[in-house]
């Protein structure tokens, strides 16, 4: 099992969600997230005064999915979420020692 | 003997004959004079009638208008002020900000039906009412024909109270973020007393110095409170500003308005409020209060433009906040002129007023390093401030011949003098507002403290000052 954390622009969370679903995937958790990489947010103005923003909205995508479907997913959210400009966001995958449904205890993959 | 008797009889016939007739004539002539004194009382009585028809009429359209001119001003304070502001600040303070000007409909209005209003407008001196009309005593349903002969008094006495709500929560823009709630209440009472109420009796009561209608020895043109309003918040807010000092962090640390949104609707409020205000101050429905409406709708607008086109220009974008920002420093150029000036003129004030006043907040007051949170001062204080001295300029006798018709009002008609009076009556209302303010303030200061602690400010005056939060993201 792995999880797949997907920090996306907010705009494109339709489309990953779809994506996902599309390929099979039913369990994910969405956070709104505020955050910069390299390009360091932008100005704002009000009555004159600057305020530089470098912590912009985002959303994070998190999934935990078996071994087989991670490439499949990573590709999945890529092409829904790539717009092709500075901002597009990151994904970062990890191991995942266990995985257990609160309701009836059921542990490994199968909970999933 | 036969010829003496018909002779007789002929006599007495003509005698009988004319008798009768001349008796005719005369119930004849009765008749006819009775029929015309009647048709005269019925018709003074018509006339009569109709006249107390017509007053009745007027005085029913007035005094309609002139309660809805005064709940529109009273909307400028509760939704309007309250918004405009509340969104301004960090969202930690949104609800410390819209109480403060809240908490002044509650405590103006009661101090002014105990005391305050007999001060601004009972009889008194030149300088302050007095105290006869303590408790609304003798303020009745009758009309004051030296204020406004048309409407009862109470109509007037209630729609003056929604100015005097409005003054000073105009000014807790300027300590937004870190006052006492405590202190705010006292500040606000005593400045009721120091400055409010000396300045509207100065300016619109009897015997007043600056009353240009009731023949003041100054005669300053304030038609809806450019000096009484604006000019004796905004002053008083940079003096509230400048004693309590900067509020944390500033201005090192980020401050921007926590919702723009709120403002908008806010600033937008105010605008349509504003036709009560300016409108109504010609108390009446007349023509006057038509020509005051339409100066004070295109004051607003050629200063949002104004403020718009120079942000646009130095800054590459034209902000909401500041188009929002223009017009509410339009509308305070336009108060005093408002019932003096034609709608090109109103153009003119807005323009330059909106300009003005984005140069007021946006270099100004970065130059001298002052935290006024809102800009109280800038757009009120600098917009009323330029808005009396315009109308010495720009007022017309055609629109309203104050001074008696033919003879100039304002300095394009010739009567460079009244530029005199406007500077002399905005004089009064800083000198009135530096010197009450800090007095208030320090009196204040010594009793109960002014600001918060550092950590209620951190916090936000929300929790600290009320135990309440604005926006539970939790739920």
């Amino acid at each position: 099992m792995q999880k797949i954390e997907a920090v996306i622009q907010p705009s494109k969370l339709d489309a990953v969600k779809d994506a996902l679903v599309e390929i099979g995937i039913d369990g994910m958790t969405i956070f709104e997230a505020r955050g910069h990489g390299r390009q360091k947010g932008h100005t704002e103005v009000y009555r004159g005064r600057e305020y530089s923003v470098d912590l912009l909205p985002k959303v994070k995508v998190e999934l935990v999915v078996r071994d087989e479907m991670v490439d499949k997913a990573v590709q999945a959210i890529i092409e829904a979420a790539r717009t092709g400009t500075i901002g597009d966001g990151k994904i970062f995958i990890s191991k995942i020692d266990e995985a257990i449904r609160i309701r009836n205890d059921e542990r490994g993959e199968i909970a999933l | 003997m036969r010829v003496a008797v018909k002779v007789f009889l002929a006599l007495l016939l003509a005698l009988l004959v004319g008798g009768s007739m001349m008796a005719g004539s005369q119930a004849m002539a009765q008749t006819a004079a009775t029929s015309q004194a009647d048709r005269i009382a019925a018709l003074e009585k018509q006339v009569s009638d109709q006249t107390a028809a017509i007053a009745a009429a007027q005085t029913s359209g007035d005094n309609a208008w002139m309660l809805v001119s005064a709940g529109l001003v009273l909307m400028m304070s509760g939704p309007g002020l309250a918004l405009f502001y509340g969104g301004l600040v960090r969202k930690k303070n949104v609800l410390g900000t819209m109480m403060q000007t809240f908490a002044m409909m509650a405590v103006v209005t009661v101090l002014w039906a105990v005391v305050t209003y007999s001060l601004a407008f009972g009889s008194g001196n030149a300088f302050i009412g007095g105290l006869h009309n303590m408790f609304l005593h003798g303020v009745g349903l009758t009309p004051d024909k030296d204020y406004a002969a048309t409407i009862p008094l109470q109509t007037f006495m209630v729609y003056q109270l929604m100015f005097a709500i409005i003054t000073p929560a105009l000014i807790t823009g300027a300590f937004a973020e870190r006052m006492k709630f405590s202190a705010m209440l006292l500040f606000m009472t005593l400045w009721a007393f120091m400055v409010y109420s000396p300045m509207a009796h100065m300016v619109w009561g009897k015997g007043g110095l600056l009353n240009a209608a009731l023949g003041g020895k100054i005669p300053c043109l304030d038609f809806a409170g450019g000096t009484v309003v604006h000019v004796t918040s905004g002053v008083s807010a940079l003096v509230t500003a400048l004693y309590l000092g900067k509020r944390l962090g500033y201005p090192k640390e980020a401050m921007p308005p926590h919702s723009v949104v709120l403002s908008v609707i806010g600033a937008c409020l105010l605008w349509v409020g504003w036709f009560g205000f300016n409108a109504g101050s010609a108390l009446s429905s007349g023509t006057l209060a038509t020509s005051a409406f339409v100066a004070t709708h295109f004051g607003a607008a050629a200063a949002a433009l104004g403020w718009s086109a120079a942000e646009w220009i130095r800054q590459g974008k034209a902000s909401a906040l500041g188009a929002i920002s223009g017009a509410v420093a339009g509308l305070v150029a336009i108060t005093p002129a408002a019932g003096f000036v034609t709608p090109m003129s109103a153009l003119w004030i807005g323009l330059i007023a909106g300009v003005f006043c984005y140069f007021m907040v946006v270099k100004v007051k970065a130059w001298f390093g002052y935290d006024d949170s809102l800009d109280a001062f800038g757009v009120h204080g600098a917009g009323g401030t330029i808005g009396a001295i315009l109308t010495g300029i720009f007022a017309n006798s055609a629109i309203n011949p104050i001074f008696g018709a033919g003879k100039p009002t304002g300095l394009l008609e010739g009567n460079g003098l009244q530029v005199l009076h406007q500077a002399g009556g905005v004089a009064i209302a800083w000198c009135i507002s530096i010197v009450g303010t800090l007095i208030i303030l320090f009196v204040v200061d010594k009793l109960i403290g002014l600001r918060v602690s550092e950590e209620a400010e951190r916090n936000g005056l929300d929790l600290s000052q009320h135990g309440e939060e604005g926006y539970d993201w939790a739920h």
